[in-house]
C-alpha cells in the first residue's frame, strides 16, 4: 500500500494504464491548475458523491462498493500511480486553495511536511473514535494545537521475504524458522550471509541499495533533522556510517542485483530470478505477489535485520478546502474502522493499525497462499512488536530520504560515481535545502 | 516568433502592391460630413477591433502570467503558503549558482538538437516520398500522422519499456549483434538519444505532413523542367523541392524549437521517478523547474527558472527571425528581378 519511499508505486505491467492515466493527469496539473478536483457535491449535507484520492494499493475497491450500498453515496476514486505524485498533486491544492479530493491520503515520510500546514486541515478528533489506534500512530498526526489531521490507514512492520528455492540451491537453509535463526542478528550478519550466498548462486542477495536503505534508515531515532528542525543529515555519523556500510556490501561485495526498486527493470527481475532477498512491509506482500506472479518458492521469515523497524503506512486527511467535508470525516472514519482495515489487510495485505484488527482472529490466523501458506498476520504481528524506534521525521524527510536514494544509485545502479564522489553530491543537495 | 514571421511576410506582401492603394481610399476629400467622418474612422480603427480579441485575450493568458511570473521570481515565495519577502535577485543569483541548472540547459539543449535536426530531415524525406504517386495515398498520409495522435505518457510508457537497461528489447537486440549493454538509463548522451527518438517517433509524422503541404504548392512545371534539363530524382529533390520549402522550413524549425526547449512530458515518464535521473542526466530545464516548484516548495526558485527559460527561448527565437529575415529579403530580391525581367 504505502511505502515511505517517495515513489511506492510498483508498476506492473498490466497497470500501466491506469499508470498513465494518472500520469496524465498530474501532467495537467503541472501546469498550474489542478483540474481533476470535483467536489460535486451539491448540499453539505448529503452529496451524491465523494471524491477519494490513494495511490499505489490501499485495497479500498471492494469497501467504496460496499460504502455505496450502505448509504448511497457514489464513491469516486482518484488513483495516483506513485505517493511522490500525489503529494505533489495534494501540495498543488493546498496552493491553489482548490482541486483537492474530499479524501486524501497522505504518506507517514510527507505527514510532517504538511503538518506544518494543519490548518488547512479538518480537525478529525473524535470521541468515538479515541483508542482506536496504535498510540504512536495516533500521534503523529496530532499537530500542536491537539488537531487530528489524519486517520490511521496501515502499519509497515517489516519482516524478510525469500527465495526458498534459490536459498536451497546455495546451500543455505529454506525453512522459515531456520532462516529467521540465520538472520536473526545485525545488518553486517545479513551481509555477511549474502556474501556466501552470492558466492554460491547466480543471483544477487537483494534488488537494490535503495530497498535496503529503507530498512537501515528506519532504525535510526534521528535521522536527518533534529527536533528543532536543524538539518544534521549531511554530518549524522549514523546516516555516514550506514551509508558507507551499505554501498561496500552493494558494490565491493556484489550483494545487490543494481537495480532501482519501482524501475521496469526492478519489476522485471521478479520473473528472472534476479534476486534471493526483500525486505517486507505488509504492503509488500502484494507487491511481490504482483510482479512475482507464477514464480514459485517466495516465502517470508519472522526476522529483520537490526531489530524491528516499519516502513511506511499511511492516514486518510480531510482538506479543509472540500465541500462536503462532514461526510468525507465519516467516510474516512468508515474506512479506517477496524472491520474495514482487516477487509484491507484480505485484499491486499496493508496491515491493519487498530488495536482491534492488530488482535482480530482474521489477521492473527491469516495466511497467504503464494508465500508458501505463511502464517503471515501471525509473522508481522510478531515484527510490529519488534519495532523500537520510531524515527523522528521532520519537514524535509522526503526530500533527504530521496536525495540520498538518488546518491546510493549513483553509485550502485548508475556507476557514474564511487562512494565519496556521490556523497559529496548529496551533501550539496542537502545544503541546497537549508 | 510564429505571428512575427507571418507578419513579417505580410509586410513584404504588402510593400510589394503598395503603390495601388495610396491611389484608393486614402484620397477622400477632407472637409466631410458625419458619416464621411465616421466612414473614414471605420476604415482606420475596425482592423484594429477586428484583431483586438485575439490581443485581449493574449494580454489575459499570456501577457499577465508572464509578467506575475517575474514579479513571482523576485519574491520569497512558497506554493502553500504564498508570497514572501521581496528579495530581488537572490533567486537569480541562486539558480545560476546551482550545478543543476547548467546539467539542465546543457541537456535540453542537447536533446533539443536531438530531436530538431533529425526530425525536420526525415519529415521531408518522409514528405517527398508521400508526394509521389501512391496508391491509397490517404492510408499513407495517416499512417505517418498516428504516432502524433498516440499521447506522449504512453509513447513514454513505450519508450522506456524498450530502452530498460537491463531486460529492454532495445539492449537485447544489440547484444545479439554484439553491442553491449548501453546505459540507457544511467549514462548521459544515451539517455537524451533515447528521448530524442521518442520525440521523433511523435513529431515526425507531423512535420511530414506540414512539409507534404507546402510541396504540393510547388509547381510541377518546375519539375518537368528540371527534368528537360537532365536532373534526376535525388539531384530535383535538392535543387527544386527543398530551396522552394524553405519558408516552411523555418516555420516548422521555430515551432520546434519552441517545444523543443520546454519538453517536459517526455523526459518525466521516462523512468519511475520522473526527475531526470540520479544525477540528473536526462533533467531538462522544465523538469528542474517543476522540481523547484512543486516537490520543493519554492515558486521564487522556480519563477526564476521560468524567466531564464523565456529569456533562452526569446534569444533562440532571435537568431531565428533574423536568418528568417535574410531569406524573406533574398526572396522579395529573387521576386523583384524576377518580376523586372517579366516587364522586359
Amino acid at each position: 500500500m504505502s511505502t515511505t519511499d517517495h515513489t511506492p508505486g510498483p508498476r506492473p505491467r498490466r497497470h500501466l494504464a491506469a499508470a498513465a492515466a494518472a500520469a496524465a493527469a498530474l501532467m495537467l496539473s503541472a501546469c498550474g491548475n489542478e483540474a481533476d478536483g470535483e467536489t460535486s457535491g451539491s448540499e453539505a449535507e448529503a452529496p451524491e458523491s465523494l471524491t477519494v484520492t490513494t495511490f499505489n494499493e490501499f485495497g479500498y475497491e471492494e469497501l467504496f462498493e460496499e460504502y455505496e450500498e450502505l448509504t448511497g453515496i457514489r464513491i469516486e476514486h482518484n488513483k495516483v500511480d506513485t505517493a511522490e505524485n500525489a503529494r505533489d498533486a495534494l501540495r498543488n491544492s493546498l496552493g491553489a486553495g482548490t482541486g483537492a479530493s474530499d479524501i486524501e491520503a497522505v504518506e507517514v515520510d510527507w505527514l510532517v511536511e504538511f503538518m506544518q500546514y494543519s490548518d488547512r486541515f479538518e480537525d478529525l478528533s473524535d470521541p468515538e473514535v479515541e483508542g482506536r489506534w496504535l498510540d504512536w500512530k495516533y500521534q503523529d498526526a496530532v499537530d500542536e494545537d491537539g488537531r487530528l489531521i489524519g486517520y490511521g490507514t496501515d502499519v509497515g512492520p517489516q519482516a524478510l521475504c525469500y527465495r526458498a528455492d534459490l536459498f536451497e540451491e546455495a546451500g543455505l537453509p529454506t525453512d522459515r524458522e531456520e532462516v529467521a535463526e540465520l538472520l536473526d542478528g545485525d545488518w553486517e550478519n545479513y551481509f555477511e550471509v549474502g556474501r556466501e550466498f552470492v558466492a554460491n548462486s547466480e543471483a544477487a542477495w537483494y534488488s537494490g541499495s535503495d530497498n535496503i536503505w529503507q530498512g537501515m534508515i528506519n532504525q535510526v531515532e534521528v535521522p536527518y533533522e533534529t527536533e528543532d528542525g536543524e538539518i544534521i543529515a549531511d554530518t549524522n555519523p549514523e546516516v555516514k556510517d550506514r551509508y558507507d556500510a551499505l554501498v561496500t556490501a552493494s558494490v565491493d561485495d556484489g550483494l545487490s542485483a543494481g537495480l532501482s526498486q519501482w524501475s521496469g527493470d526492478w519489476t522485471d527481475a521478479f520473473q528472472r530470478d534476479g534476486f534471493a532477498t526483500m525486505l517486507c512491509p505488509g504492503w509488500m506482500l502484494g507487491v511481490i505477489e504482483g510482479n512475482a506472479d507464477g514464480v514459485e518458492g517466495w516465502d517470508i521469515a519472522d526476522v529483520f535485520p537490526g531489530g524491528g523497524g516499519n516502513w511506511g503506512g499511511s492516514y486518510l486527511t480531510v482538506p479543509s478546502q472540500g465541500e462536503n467535508v462532514e461526510a468525507a470525516k465519516e467516510l474516512a472514519a468508515w474506512l479506517t474502522a477496524p472491520e474495514q482495515q482487516i477487509k484491507a489487510f484480505e485484499a491486499i495485505g496493508a496491515f491493519p493499525s487498530t488495536v482491534e484488527a492488530l488482535e482480530s482472529e482474521e489477521v492473527q490466523s491469516a495466511t497467504d497462499e503464494f508465500f508458501n501458506d505463511a502464517p503471515v498476520g501471525e509473522i508481522l504481528a510478531n515484527r510490529a512488536e519488534a519495532v523500537e524506534i520510531q524515527p523522528l521525521k521532520g519537514p524535509n524527510y522526503l526530500l533527504i530520504n530521496v536525495a540520498i536514494q538518488d546518491a546510493l544509485n549513483r553509485v550502485d545502479v548508475d556507476g557514474v560515481d564511487d562512494a565519496e564522489s556521490s556523497w559529496e553530491k548529496f551533501v550539496d543537495d542537502v545544503e541546497a535545502m537549508r | 516568433m510564429a505571428a512575427v514571421t507571418s507578419a513579417e511576410r505580410a509586410q513584404v506582401r504588402n510593400t510589394g502592391s503598395g503603390a495601388g492603394r495610396s491611389a484608393g481610399p486614402g484620397r477622400k476629400p477632407a472637409a466631410g460630413s458625419l458619416r464621411n467622418r465616421l466612414s473614414a474612422w471605420d476604415r482606420r480603427f475596425s482592423p484594429y477591433l477586428y484583431i483586438s480579441p485575439f490581443f485581449l485575450l493574449f494580454a489575459l493568458v499570456g501577457l499577465f502570467p508572464l509578467a506575475y511570473t517575474a514579479w513571482v521570481a523576485v519574491h520569497d515565495w512558497d506554493l502553500i503558503m504564498g508570497q514572501g519577502e521581496f528579495t530581488g535577485w537572490e533567486n537569480f543569483a541562486d539558480v545560476l549558482g546551482q550545478r543543476d541548472f547548467w546539467v539542465a540547459l546543457r541537456n535540453t539543449l542537447s536533446i533539443f538538437i536531438l530531436s530538431t535536426g533529425p526530425q525536420v530531415v526525415a519529415a521531408i524525406v518522409i514528405a517527398y516520398m508521400l508526394d509521389t504517386n501512391l496508391r491509397a495515398k490517404t492510408f499513407w498520409r495517416m499512417g505517418v500522422l498516428l504516432p502524433y495522435v498516440v499521447t506522449p505518457v504512453a509513447v513514454a510508457l513505450i519508450f522506456s519499456n524498450l530502452f530498460s537497461q537491463r531486460f529492454g528489447l532495445v539492449n537485447s537486440v544489440l547484444e545479439s549483434i554484439g553491442i553491449g549493454g548501453i546505459g540507457w538509463h544511467s549514462e548521459v548522451l544515451p539517455s537524451h538519444l533515447a528521448i530524442a527518438t521518442m520525440v521523433n517517433f511523435r513529431w515526425t509524422g507531423y512535420n511530414a505532413l506540414i512539409f507534404l503541404a507546402a510541396m504540393q504548392a510547388i509547381p510541377r512545371d518546375l519539375y518537368e523542367q528540371a527534368e528537360i534539363d537532365g536532373a534526376g530524382r535525388v539531384r530535383q529533390f535538392l535543387s527544386v523541392t527543398v530551396p522552394m520549402l524553405r519558408p516552411t522550413i523555418i516555420f516548422v524549425v521555430i515551432t520546434s524549437t519552441i517545444g523543443g526547449l520546454q519538453i517536459f512530458d517526455e523526459p518525466r515518464m521516462y523512468d519511475q521517478y520522473g526527475r531526470g535521473g540520479t544525477d540528473g542526466q536526462w533533467r531538462t530545464l522544465t523538469i528542474y523547474l517543476y522540481e523547484l516548484g512543486w516537490t520543493r516548495s519554492d515558486f521564487g526558485l522556480a519563477s526564476a527558472v521560468a524567466v531564464l527559460l523565456f529569456l533562452l527561448i526569446v534569444a533562440i527565437g532571435i537568431i531565428n527571425f533574423s536568418i528568417t529575415r535574410r531569406i524573406a529579403d533574398a526572396e522579395a530580391a529573387d521576386r523583384r528581378i524576377r518580376r523586372q525581367k517579366g516587364a522586359r
